[in-house]
């Protein structure tokens, strides 16, 4: 706080009084929509449309809630959402750094053309490949399974890139060291590089963890049953299912985003950090 | 390392050509596939009248999204750079619709902008009663034109504040000092803005158009569940169209078609971007 004060201000206070004013008044829209999703959410059909504006029900109708569980299977979509993004995110982190290791540490024939390769495939956009990885995992006999919600998304050539940017920041001299004492490569990247890269690789992890989570257009295509379904799918056939019963509606709503919230809040310093950083440019 | 690049084969590089290959035939997955040439291609531009109006949609949405959202996202992060106190709890409460699953936030939006019971239209009624305005609220989500207005509306709510942290990035690493070297020179605060806070973020400006430009191209999520790409095909986007044409229609090289001219179109968008970045983007090490 007071190394802000010792800025030299070129503005007089009341200039910055009114952009105060203009940010409360806009972070207020930014929030009235979830404020009014949870306002609805406890009410009863009778209170939905009621002028002025009704936002704390009186009384709470908590049964909404009880009811949403008891007629859709909120709690598999969840365990399914986690089960995936859980699985992905360590497959994802896993695989990534350990071809970005090879990247930066190691030497083999086409290294660079490679890396080219890996970079180029950034540019290809996902709708691209939608139809023939949608036919790729029918021939695997993997329709509607796990691995076809988990396995197609552990692949990141962008994950790759990053964390051989990070790698590339550790001295060398660490590795050598390490091999001088006989110590073979998987060693150096689990106890050496990894350890060491570890901002990054959480930083990492979150976002991938996010884009698994809320990713939609996959699980719509690769999923039919509803033992497979991820909570935004769930979502989505329930918002088709019960479209005028918008307290129930929201109520779902509130739940699927309830646990985004909390991880947000608790990863809140590196998710904008590694946000400022262009990070989620092709995952959000 | 194995790993990694037998995923990118499977799931990236052999997609690609396979794509290309299925986007030469016509096939409905059941019947034998049919080799048409570039037969998916030419009718997109020919005869398929709804091609033609999801690609004008796309790019409807991709001049009204991204000129917004550039503007409002410069002037939030100048205003979060100002420090003032609640700046860490504004950036937070910017930030949360963007981690919000797509679902669930238009969701949200479908019910503020639904004729009977949303919000919008309560606080609209409210305000013609009360000054007699002889208009009628829109009916958001079954109109041509105010539907657009409302994915629209939803895709900046939600991206905002993504856009808003990568600039108040780069304004904090603008040096203090040049700010201090221009007051003594008499420049005022508008001076300053010109000359120095948009050339030294230009790079990072370009990287943003750049990536909400290549985003509006494949807006998907925001119209689909808004008002699922109506009325009729008013919203609908490149992206649903591919997505129809292939799982819904069963037309998988006419999908593969569109979605390869989709690709070109951000390919060669984004070429000519470059080029032209070269006369207003800055580089300080004079780099590119």
């Amino acid at each position: 706080m007071l190394s802000s004060f010792s800025k030299p201000k070129l503005s007089p206070p009341l200039w910055q009084l009114v952009v105060w004013m203009l940010l409360a008044v806009g972070s207020i829209f930014m929030m009235m929509p979830f404020a009014w999703t949870l306002s609805t959410s406890l009410k009863s059909p009778g209170q939905i449309f009621t002028y002025p504006i009704v936002w704390i029900p009186d009384p709470p109708v908590w049964e909404n809630y009880r009811q949403v569980i008891s007629i859709v299977p909120f709690g598999r979509f969840y365990a399914n959402s986690l089960f995936v993004a859980i699985c992905a995110t360590t497959l994802e982190v896993v695989i990534a750094s350990l071809a970005a290791f090879a990247f930066a540490r190691m030497r083999f024939w086409g290294r660079d053309q490679l890396f080219m390769l890996y970079l180029a495939t950034l540019m290809i956009p996902g709708q691209v490949t939608l139809i023939p990885s949608f036919l790729i995992i029918r021939a695997f006999g993997w329709y509607d399974t796990y691995q076809a919600l988990i396995v197609p998304g552990a692949f990141s050539a962008f994950g790759t890139f990053l964390l051989r940017q990070h790698f590339r920041t550790i001295p060398i001299e660490l590795d050598e060291a390490a091999q001088l004492d006989g110590a073979s490569s998987i060693w150096i990247w689990w106890r050496i590089i990894m350890p060491l890269s570890t901002p990054g690789l959480v930083t990492f992890a979150i976002f991938s963890f996010l884009g698994q989570w809320n990713s939609f257009l996959w699980p719509l295509i690769v999923t039919s049953s509803m033992e497979m379904r991820t909570l935004p799918l769930g979502l989505s056939m329930f918002q088709s299912q019960y479209s005028v019963q918008w307290n129930l509606l929201m109520a779902g709503t509130v739940i699927a985003i309830a646990p985004l919230l909390l991880i947000f809040i608790i990863g809140q310093r590196w998710i904008i950090r590694g946000t400022a950083s262009g990070i989620p440019a092709t995952r959000l | 390392m194995i790993p990694s690049l037998a995923g990118l084969v499977v799931f990236t590089a052999f997609p690609v050509i396979f794509s290309l290959v299925i986007s030469l035939f016509d096939w409905n997955m059941i019947a034998a596939p049919r080799f048409v040439g570039f037969d998916n291609y030419t009718s997109l531009f020919t005869r398929d009248r709804i091609f033609q109006e999801v690609s004008w949609n796309t790019l409807v949405f991709l001049v009204s999204i991204v000129p917004i959202q550039m503007t409002f996202s410069i002037m939030l992060a100048l205003a979060l750079n100002l420090r003032l106190p609640g700046t860490a709890v504004f950036r937070v409460i910017y930030y949360i619709p963007v981690i919000t699953t797509i679902v669930a936030a238009a969701l949200i939006f479908q019910f503020i902008f639904d004729r009977n019971y949303g919000i919008l239209s309560a606080v609209i009624w409210n305000l013609i009663e009360r000054w007699s305005i002889p208009i009628t609220p829109p009916d958001w989500l079954n109109h041509p034109g105010w539907s657009k207005v409302a994915v629209v509306i939803l895709t900046l709510w939600k991206n905002f504040g993504f856009s808003t942290i990568i600039f108040l990035a780069a304004l904090q690493s603008i040096p203090q000092e040049m700010y201090e070297a221009a007051a003594i020179d008499g420049a005022n605060v508008w001076q300053q803005f010109w000359k120095i806070t948009l050339p030294m973020i230009s790079s990072t400006t370009f990287f943003i158009f750049i990536i909400l430009c290549i985003g509006a191209f494949q807006l998907f999520g925001e119209s689909f569940i808004l008002t699922r790409g109506g009325p009729g095909y008013a919203t609908m986007t490149i992206v649903q169209y591919i997505y129809q044409s292939a799982f819904e229609f069963f037309r998988m090289g006419r999908a593969s078609a569109v979605a390869w001219v989709l690709f070109a179109a951000i390919f060669v968008f984004t070429i000519i971007q470059w080029h032209v970045q070269r006369h207003w983007v800055y580089y300080e090490t004079g780099e590119r």
